[in-house]
């Protein structure tokens, strides 16, 4: 199947409303024509001055064509448009399914923003697929063949040449566009990539450049780039306006045809002369069906672009699974362990971690240091099964994870950390997602013990301020202490927190290290982290490095 | 939205030279699109009194080349734009670069300094829909109706009055439809932005979703979320749509009423065929050039939107505004002073400093400590020459700092910022960058004092190895043992360490912090954050309320 049939199946647009929209397009444009071919004919047979009379149909259906394409035009704007709308929705969710047993893990690093906004970008362009990709295809060719039908019951000579015409306008021309424009547009993204990346590194480090003296070095590589990318964008803009100039002369030539057609037909008796002009601006007329095709086809393949983006992430295979036959958690407390774990990413030659061993017993409080990169965050998605190891094994109570069912153990177990999102809600949705069922009593309690309740209430929209994209109207230290309010909230037995005070200052982190260390004093917890505040206060302290552990005890 | 920001033709020569063969090619078009007319209707009205096909091949074969002009002014319009668009963005880009290097270092955070660069090569396309698509538009709309005016009126004036009558009254009802629709249609987009950011949001927060077991709940979110967008967008669009109905209403009826205008006039005897059918073919393109421009307004408005913004910047003033000529004394052995020094950033309000005095005197190492904001960036700029002051002075024994040749007084300095930038190129190149003349043994022994040497050694072709972005990424802490090296490479008197073991993990830090005793018998100023890496100063200043307070010295033991 071709990623056009594919990415219409993924959307599965609605064919009632693509043949609405269809209709009424096609619609629009054969009331232009009619309008000109109409007008044609009423002035060449006014022109035999007959009764006034004689011409009132004509005279009607000009002022009926007249009235009747501009509503339709503004219904079928209407209707596209709805059906770009629905599309969109349908593709959200299409996708979001596909995507959602695959993150984070199996989609690449999920911290970069470029891959979400190129993510978010590609379903967007989605939209485009009827109302900029096979709709004016399917509208040409439904207006051209009324065309060249009328034209053929007033001359089928003219409607061959016509039809031709429009094959070559609507086919020829705008695929010779594209293979023109794909070869010149290659080498302008490639020489477009090089510049960016230089220019945005310079703009970003002009600082450092200044100070060590390297500005003319600088501008210097930049002006080489930006030479090479100058000469293949005019290269590219000469091909830019192909599509249009050749549609129009491919039209010209089909109107001389056609008139040439009709000159000699009349000349020969066959052919009525009042329908001379009506031939030749129904011909006229008609190519404004494929007008908008060259553009379309350049769209089209920029849509095609995304959606290829897309399927290649959809089509991912979820690699973690529930087990057919799952077991209960266990009611007694339980412990979480690593036993000689092996465990990589998709895309990585090495494995993150290899051989690692952790144990987690209930009821103590256990810090994972490292530096940064080492694969502590590795060890909270193998905890949660957001990754499966690929030797050793992790268990909870004794058992293989794997025996139990995802949604239980992550019911069981809460992760909360610099990771952890906000949505672009209140704070009290924000917390809530913790345990939807919970009572503003609850609620108050996990904001106590994270220690920020007062300063919720002391906000003037209190529980109710929104905290903006991603928690933007929040500092560092109140986003993570919502976040620990929302672990908090959770009746999970276990806790995991993973890296709550980076990016924090000493002062800050210090005290949400306290507040931590307060409100887990009967849970079971593991603490990730790269920072050295509040570690002497845990029971155990383990090191990751060189992806195995080494231990320190204390207390 | 105004057809052309005056500034870009100031500035820019390529689109001055631009308008004019717009000109040019529109007037042209304009005698083009009157000589079709003509020719078809010349063509029809003979073979209409029995002339045979012989007799109107010429104008036939004319009519086709017409058409065909009409393509190559298309094209031509399109491939002036297009390298126009390509010319102009380079002046703004090499000249954004210039700019931002030398007079405005430390004017934008580097994040939304490197989106604007992005915009100054991606934005291309939506320039060149500007400059080809409707700029021309805007040129033929002026002149191609007056030249079917024109030539109509000659033709028959009752015909020419008629579509006189129709043509103002488009842009007229247009513009009340449009206020009327504006302020209504601006809520509703505001409001729809959330809606349409709420995927984006959510995607975000999938592995958050997943962790709390709700998104599965999430999928039935995101369909009513989409389908409170789709009823909201389509009730804005229904009243949107009615401005450009109005144009489609006005240009079709038009054309009706000429036609059964000239129709009756045939028949009453008073119009001759050929000038009716010429009148008839030439209606419609008198509001062709409008209709389009509507179409091809979107497109190009945003890549106004990207030229704008870059002039925006071009023309915001300049923060380093002269560099003095006096040759440097060197910090290594005169008084650095900060003399009553005052300094506001122009967008924010307040003083971030206020009358600070501080002294760096030669060899020693002096910590200045302060919460994240209270401008501790701020005084190392001033002193990097990144910055001038707004009040009072920087001096070297006694002499203002800006009488010194700037780059001169640079090559005084090393400076490791808290967010080191890494560059395209090998591990060597990078460090290389703070002396351009160094031999590989000195880059060594300063990777190696920097503490860099170890982690850079076991890349996969060691010092070769490309790093950075579009080679092997390195952490924060690679990074700043990176820059780190970068200073000690150089031979610098002065050196400026901007809270140098900030989010770095224990390992690293001490690494840092090791490599930072190397810079001893150097003046350095230590900008901490936190007390441990403050205690290793010789002096320890605080920096609140835009003042300092000395608040801790070392006695010599």
């Amino acid at each position: 199947m071709t990623t056009l049939s594919r990415l219409l199946a993924l959307v599965e647009a609605p064919r009632s409303r693509v043949a609405l929209a269809v209709a009424l397009g096609a619609g629009t444009v054969i009331c232009g024509v009619g309008l000109m071919g109409t007008a044609g004919y009423l002035i060449s047979r006014a022109a035999e001055q007959p009764a006034v009379l004689s011409l009132t149909v004509a005279i009607v259906g000009v002022r009926f064509f007249g009235l009747t394409r501009p509503l339709l035009r503004y219904f079928e704007r209407l209707s596209a448009h709805d059906l770009a709308l629905r599309t969109l929705g349908r593709a959200r969710r299409r996708v979001y399914e596909r995507i959602e047993p695959l993150a984070p893990a199996q989609l690449g690093d999920w911290r970069d923003g470029d891959l979400l906004a190129r993510l978010v970008a590609d379903v967007d362009a989605l939209q485009n697929l009827y109302l900029r990709g096979i709709g004016p295809p399917l509208i040409a060719l439904t207006a051209g063949v009324v065309s060249v039908s009328v034209a053929a019951a007033i001359l089928p000579a003219a409607a061959i040449v016509l039809a031709v015409g429009l094959l070559t306008g609507g086919i020829a021309v705008p695929a010779a566009a594209v293979a023109m424009g794909r070869r010149t547009g290659r080498l302008e993204a490639a020489a477009r990539g090089e510049l960016t990346a230089e220019l945005v590194e310079t703009m970003r480090g002009a600082p450092e450049l200044a100070v060590y003296g390297r500005a003319d070095d600088r501008i210097e590589r930049l002006r080489e780039a930006d030479r090479a990318l100058v000469r293949a964008a005019r290269r590219a803009s000469f091909t830019d306006g192909t599509g249009d100039g050749a549609r129009l002369l491919v039209t010209g030539a089909t109107v001389a045809g056609v008139l040439a057609v009709a000159v000699s037909a009349h000349a020969s008796g066959s052919l009525d002369r009042v329908l001379m002009a009506t031939l030749a601006l129904l011909a006229l007329a008609s190519f404004e069906a494929v007008q908008p095709l060259a553009q379309a086809a350049r769209e089209l393949t920029e849509t095609l672009a995304a959606g290829r983006r897309l399927l290649e992430l959809t089509d991912r295979a979820p690699a973690i699974s529930d087990p057919a036959d799952p077991a209960a958690l266990p009611d007694e407390p339980f412990g979480l362990a690593l036993e000689g774990v092996r465990a990589r990413y998709r895309d990585s030659e090495q494995p993150v971690l290899d051989g690692l061993d952790l144990r987690l017993d209930p009821g103590r409080r256990v810090a994972l240091v490292g530096p940064s990169g080492a694969g502590k965050t590795t060890v909270a998605n193998l905890l949660v099964r957001f990754l499966d190891p690929e030797g050793g094994r992790v268990t909870l109570g004794g058992r293989d994870l794997r025996d139990y069912r995802q949604e239980d153990v992550r019911g069981a177990i809460a992760v909360a950390g610099q990771d952890s999102h906000f949505f672009s809600t209140s704070i009290r949705e924000n917390v809530r997602l913790g345990r939807p069922a919970a009572t503003d009593e609850e609620l108050e309690d996990a904001l106590r013990e994270a220690q920020i309740l007062d300063w919720v209430l002391a906000l003037p929209e209190g529980w109710d301020t929104l905290v903006g994209e991603e928690g933007r109207e929040l500092s560092g230290g109140q986003r993570q202490r919502l976040v620990l309010a929302r672990a908090l909230l959770s009746d999970a037995r276990v806790l995991v927190l993973d890296e709550p005070t980076a990016h924090l200052d000493s002062a800050t982190a210090k005290a949400l290290m306290d507040s931590i260390l307060g409100a887990t004093r009967d849970r079971t917890t593991l603490l990730i982290t790269h920072r050295t505040e509040g570690l002497d206060r845990m029971d155990e302290v383990h090191t990751l490095a060189y992806g195995r552990t080494t231990v320190e005890c204390r207390g | 939205m105004r057809a052309l920001d005056p500034r870009l033709a100031r500035r820019a020569e390529p689109v001055r030279v631009l308008l004019g063969v717009d000109v040019a090619l529109g007037v042209t078009t304009a005698l083009v699109v009157l000589l079709q007319a003509t020719l078809l209707a010349r063509i029809v009205a003979r073979a209409f009194d029995g002339a045979p096909l012989g007799a109107v091949t010429t104008d036939l074969a004319l009519l086709g080349l017409a058409f065909a002009a009409r393509g190559a002014i298309a094209w031509a319009f399109e491939a002036a734009g297009g390298r126009a668009a390509a010319t102009v963005l380079s002046e703004f880009r090499l000249e954004l670069a210039e700019r931002r290097l030398k007079a405005q270092p430390a004017a934008l955070d580097g994040v939304e300094a490197g989106e604007i660069a992005a915009a100054a090569v991606q934005g291309v396309d939506g320039l060149r829909a500007y400059f080809g698509r409707y700029l021309p538009q805007v040129v033929l709309a002026c002149v191609v109706p007056l030249a079917v005016l024109g030539w109509v009126a000659a033709i028959d004036l009752t015909s020419a009055l008629v579509m006189l009558v129709t043509l103002p009254l488009v842009p007229v009802f247009m513009w009340l439809i449009g206020r009327y629709t504006e302020a209504r249609t601006r809520e509703r987009w505001i409001a729809l932005r959330h809606l349409s950011t709420h995927f984006l949001d959510v995607v975000r927060g999938l592995p958050t979703l997943r962790l709390l077991n709700r998104s599965g709940a999430e999928r039935e979110d995101i369909e009513s979320v989409s389908e409170q967008h789709r009823r909201a967008t389509m009730e804005t669009l229904r009243v949107g749509f009615l401005s450009g109905t109005v144009l489609e209403l006005a240009a079709t009826l038009g054309v009706a009423l000429v036609a059964v205008t000239v129709g009756v006039r045939l028949v009453g005897g008073g119009l001759g065929l050929q000038a009716a059918l010429t009148v008839l073919v030439l209606a419609p393109e008198l509001y062709l050039p409008l209709r389009q421009l509507g179409a091809h307004f979107h497109a190009s408005a945003d890549g106004l939107a990207v030229a704008e913004r870059i002039l925006d910047l071009l023309e915001a003033p300049a923060e380093i505004t002269a560099s003095g000529t006096l040759p440097p004394l060197s910090p290594a052995n005169e008084i650095v002073r900060f003399e009553h020094v005052s300094f506001a950033y122009p967008a924010r309000e307040g003083l971030v400093l206020d009358a600070f005095d501080l002294e760096l005197r030669p060899g020693e190492t002096l910590a200045l400590v302060g919460e994240t904001g209270a401008g501790k960036s701020t005084v190392a700029s001033l002193l990097l020459g990144l910055a001038e002051p707004t009040a009072g002075r920087v001096t070297v024994d006694g002499i203002d700092l800006a009488r010194f040749d700037l780059d001169a007084w640079r090559r005084e300095l090393a400076w490791v910022p808290q967010r080191p930038t890494i560059f395209r190129g090998t591990g060597s190149d990078n460090i290389r960058l703070a002396r351009a003349e160094a031999r590989d043994e000195e880059i060594r022994t300063a990777a190696r004092l920097a503490g860099a040497d170890g982690f850079v050694r076991a890349l996969p072709d060691g010092y070769d190895t490309v790093v950075g972005e579009a080679g092997r990424p390195l952490s924060a802490g690679e990074r700043r043992r990176i820059a780190l090296a970068r200073a000690l490479l150089r031979p610098a008197g002065l050196v400026v360490l901007d809270e140098p073991t900030a989010d770095l993990d224990r390992e690293s830090a001490l690494l840092v912090a090791e490599a930072v005793e190397q810079l001893r018998g150097r003046t350095v100023l230590l900008l901490a954050h936190t007390p441990a890496l403050a205690a290793r100063a010789d002096r320890v200043v605080v920096l609140d309320g835009g003042r300092a307070e000395l608040v801790h010295e070392r006695t010599a033991a």
